[in-house]
């Protein structure tokens, strides 16, 4: 009997999300177990004590599996089904490189060009998301997804992007993308999240916009902050 | 015929060894290119024009950036022992999750603690002492010479930056990291990684490396408190 699957993570997260969507693709049953991050159970610190974070994947008794993208490329090697990295090792070179450089270039840029009070700081930060935003333009390449036909690795390191990026704007009153740029980047969220593997583990657009502004004063706060410091 | 593999990198960058090391651990032969940091070379920035760093692998006319995403190429594209254990579980618990920890919980403490001086440079010291502690701790629970086995592998790679400035902490930061009886299992790990055959082929000398670090420190100490600044 197969041993069981499960996930701990919170609603929300994209780095959970991406662990979720690999377990859907994959077509491999699991449980999950929601975590409030702001009171971490036992559960999460005992099989993530380095990092303590989310998501955290258990299979069977052994000790925990850590950190989103290792998640999915654990999830790819070790179940059956569609393969969630490309199999060429170029092409799974360019998926690595370009998860790393939405993880490290991307995402802290984007979360300040939304959250910001309007100023210099802000300005720069605008300007760094759309430059990296044409970059992932252009990778795309006139596919549906960063590596084709199918969802994969690339398209879960960007989900950030898909599923968050229009309740967020919402919430924060902010807007980094005109109606009318970003053609591809466009039809790629709409790809992504009517995927039917993907919107299985999207929660509903309404509870995203009523989670974030209920932490909206606090996100602001720290970034704010942030950059007041430096 | 297999196609010409050439890495563009420069000498003592600890990100460059790290590729380097991998392509003589599964034995591939390649050209390496030295490229001038100060003056970046057209090729380096044509291959490269995202990050304009190196290390930069030529595999044919494929280019792959990145150090840790062209030992994992390296691993995949050519034949020779394997840098990451078979078990996708071994791969995802011990490989990656150690090489993870190297390049995103431990290297900037590190590379603060060296550069930095006063205050802030002992809190980073605490924060790499409390990293040390984790790695000793599963170095002795593992029982194995290094992260991930027997054998040198990819975290290893990704932490080779201690092995090959540790000895030289002291002379580049002022202080020290780690008392001469403490953490034995990483000291003998960093043992074990510098005595490696395939790894000491490729090994820069240490004085050139004390020296090329030297001559970079003021530039180093300068672009740390600006980062910290921002922080």
């Amino acid at each position: 009997m197969a041993k069981a699957v499960k996930l701990i993570g919170a609603f929300g997260s994209p780095f959970v999300h991406r662990a979720e969507v690999a377990l859907h693709l994959k077509g491999v049953p699991y449980e999950l177990i929601r975590e409030d991050l702001t009171n971490k159970s036992e559960l999460l610190l005992r099989h993530n004590p380095i990092h303590k974070t989310v998501p955290v994947l258990l299979h069977g008794d052994r000790p925990a599996i850590c950190e989103s993208l290792l998640i999915v490329e654990y999830v790819d090697e070790a179940f059956d089904g569609p393969p969630l990295l490309p199999v060429d090792p170029y092409d799974r070179a360019m998926a690595r490189f370009w998860a790393q450089f939405i993880e490290q270039k991307c995402s802290m840029p984007f979360w300040m060009a939304v959250w910001l009070d309007d100023g210099e700081a802000r300005e720069g930060f605008v300007r760094e998301t759309r430059a990296n935003l044409a970059l992932l333009e252009a990778r795309l390449q006139g596919n549906r997804f960063f590596a084709g036909d199918a969802v994969g690795y690339l398209d879960f390191a960007a989900c950030g992007l898909a599923h968050l990026l229009g309740p967020i704007e919402e919430v924060a009153g902010a807007s980094l993308v005109g109606a009318a740029e970003f053609p591809a980047l466009r039809r790629w969220v709409e790809a992504y999240t009517s995927d039917e593997a993907v919107s299985a583990c999207l929660p509903p657009r309404e509870q995203l916009v009523a989670n974030f502004a209920g932490k909206k004063d606090k996100i602001k706060m720290a970034v704010n902050a942030m950059v007041q410091r430096s | 015929m297999a196609e010409p593999v050439k890495l563009i990198g420069a000498v003592g960058s600890p990100f460059t060894h790290r590729a380097e090391a991998a392509l003589r651990l599964k034995g591939v032969p390649y050209e390496l290119i030295h490229e001038d940091l100060d003056n970046k070379s057209e090729l380096l920035l044509r291959l490269n024009p995202l990050n304009k760093t190196v290390p930069v692998l030529l595999h044919g006319d494929r280019a792959i950036c990145e150090s840790l995403v062209i030992v994992q190429y390296i691993d995949e594209a050519f034949d020779g022992p394997p840098l990451l254990p078979e078990e996708p579980y071994d791969r995802a618990t011990t490989a990656r999750f150690w090489a993870h920890f190297m390049e995103h919980k431990f290297s900037m403490p590190f590379w603060m603690a060296l550069w930095l001086d006063g205050e802030p440079q002992k809190g980073f010291v605490r924060e790499a002492r409390e990293n040390l502690a984790l790695l000793e701790e599963h170095l002795q629970a593992q029982g194995k010479k290094f992260l991930a086995g027997d054998s040198v592998g990819y975290p290893d790679l990704a932490g080779s930056y201690i092995p090959l400035m540790l000895d030289m902490f002291k002379e580049l930061s002022g202080t020290s990291l780690m008392g001469d009886d403490e953490y034995p299992a990483v000291r003998q790990w960093v043992k074990e990684y510098n005595s490696d055959e395939a790894v000491k082929s490729c090994l820069t000398n240490k004085e050139q490396l004390a020296a090329y670090f030297r001559v970079k420190k003021d530039k180093y100490k300068m672009m740390v408190k600006a980062m910290l600044k921002q922080q």
